[in-house]
């Protein structure tokens, strides 16, 4: 608890002097931009573009991380399959996806597709890549006796690759969902009519600075608190895989 | 069937079909437009010589940061992991620093320094930082206590342990690190162009999208695609390789 008071205090004191050095014009400072967004928060404008905002987020994850899974599960289990298509994951989730934004914007138009196909894209690799090497570092005794109670595929998933590979689904959705959040912000940027990403985009356009700044710190907190709870969930997780092992072996 | 010739397979399989369904109009021109007719005008770019001044361009701020990410996240990771009480307080800001849309400040770092190259690779080394500093301190974390103790028997200094013992034992999440270093840093490199730049590949997607030129929008995605798998999947074998060694010993 000290050390995320500290953590604070550190991040402002940065943030401060990273103001006085640099100025006005392109850095307000911490308390400016706290009373910014506590007035813009309060204004009318500022609930449907947050509400459409969480709504393009809500359906980007629940494709990136069901996608995900529905490809990662099945390739962990199918080693050979895995194997073939290990090196394509990877050099997808390696691309520089904002290059990607023109074909997605000629496949959708500017809707709310287009945003959400935007940010399942970006959490989908992650999800995948995580759920296929966490089922394939779970020890091969638990897939034989899955083979042994003759389990199907779907069933050995939902009973043993799933649960065994838990904390590493859990690490590839909180890095999935950090990159929707991102995504679906570009989305909004470029793709948008509506959403904070879009008023971001204008704020730019304009340099608001202290508008800029102000949407800035809301989305790192909300993203952040959201990256703290899944990673507290993961420790634990991880813990409990420990111990599991630990009796068993 | 060797594993190489699989997945040969399903690269041609895939873009095999794609140029099938663009030819026979499934689907239309002016969104995606044939494989075959990107790889000519891609040809045709590369031949005529009139992109390799963005090409130089962006791969020289890619390679500027990258290099900046690389060193300074080397240094501060072994910095940090020297100070563990810094370390604990800055943990979760580490952590989540990936949930942070590190692009908001593109636009801020232009109004300091101009459009021209130090945005560009100021927001690269930004990116690609923090992955080399974590993967600089799980690899330290996993040297094992035996060699630092033979160190501290040996009467090492901290800096020749660190490049006589730490550097080479830690040896794969080093190549981890800067695997994703280079990776976050060309993301954000091209990313940054695409927004706003006069040059560089990012720059020369947007112009052409923007330009209703999609034959040659698409060239350059194709390049980027190219260019970037190589350099990961090599990255990626590297390091797989290097895990093997050291798995063995």
């Amino acid at each position: 608890m000290i050390d995320f008071v500290l953590l604070i205090v550190l991040l402002v004191a940065v943030w401060e002097v990273l103001h006085n050095f640099i100025g006005e014009h392109a850095l307000s400072s911490p308390a400016e931009t706290l009373s910014y967004l506590w007035t813009y928060v309060g204004q009318p404008a500022f609930w449907p573009n947050a509400r459409a905002s969480f709504l393009a987020l809500g359906y980007a994850v629940a494709i990136a991380f069901v996608g995900g899974l529905a490809v990662g599960l099945p390739l962990g289990l199918y080693r050979g399959a895995g194997d073939v298509a290990d090196p394509y994951l990877v050099a997808l989730f390696a691309i520089p996806k904002i290059t990607l934004y023109p074909v997605i914007l000629l496949l959708f138009g500017l809707t709310l597709s287009a945003k959400v196909a935007f940010g399942a894209i970006h959490g989908f690799f992650p999800v995948a890549l995580f759920a296929m090497s966490g089922v394939r570092s779970i020890p091969r005794t638990y897939l034989k006796s899955a083979r042994a109670m003759g389990l199907s595929s779907f069933d050995t998933i939902r009973s043993v690759a799933l649960p065994a590979a838990l904390p590493e689904i859990v690490t590839g959705m909180r890095i999935g969902l950090a990159s929707t959040i991102l995504g679906t912000l570009i989305g909004e940027m470029f793709a948008g009519t509506e959403g904070l990403g879009f008023v971001l985009f204008k704020a730019i356009d304009r340099n608001n600075v202290p508008l800029i700044m102000a949407l800035t710190l809301l989305l790192f907190v909300v993203s952040s608190s959201a990256n703290a709870l899944l990673l507290a969930i993961e420790h634990r997780l991880h813990r409990r895989v420990a111990t599991d092992l630990g009796v068993t072996l | 069937m060797t594993l190489t010739a699989k997945r040969f397979a399903v690269l041609v399989l895939a873009v095999g079909s794609l140029e099938v369904l663009c030819r026979i109009g499934w689907i239309d021109r002016h969104t995606i437009v044939a494989p075959s007719e990107m790889a000519v005008r891609l040809w045709q770019l590369l031949a005529s010589g009139s992109a390799n001044d963005d090409i130089l361009y962006t791969l020289g701020n890619a390679v500027a940061a990258i290099g900046l990410s690389i060193i300074i996240g080397f240094a501060a990771g072994a910095a940090i992991h020297a100070l563990p009480r810094l370390r604990s307080i800055l943990d979760p800001l580490l952590a989540s620093y990936y949930a942070v849309p590190i692009f908001v400040f593109y636009p801020l770092l232009i109004v300091l320094f101009g459009i021209n190259s130090i945005p560009l690779i100021i927001i690269g080394a930004m990116f690609g930082v923090v992955a080399m500093i974590v993967n600089t301190l799980t690899g330290l974390d996993r040297v094992p206590r035996a060699l630092t103790k033979s160190a501290r028997l040996l009467r090492l200094g901290r800096l020749q342990e660190l490049y006589l013992v730490s550097l080479p034992a830690a040896g794969p999440h080093f190549v981890t690190g800067i695997k994703f270093s280079i990776i976050y840093s060309v993301i954000a490199v091209i990313a940054g162009e695409f927004i706003l730049s006069a040059r560089g590949i990012g720059f020369r997607v947007a112009f052409a999208y923007n330009s209703f030129d999609g034959r040659t929008m698409y060239a350059l995605l194709l390049l980027l695609l190219a260019t970037v798998s190589v350099v990961t999947l090599s990255l990626h074998a590297w390091e797989k390789s290097l895990h093997r060694r050291w798995g063995r010993e």
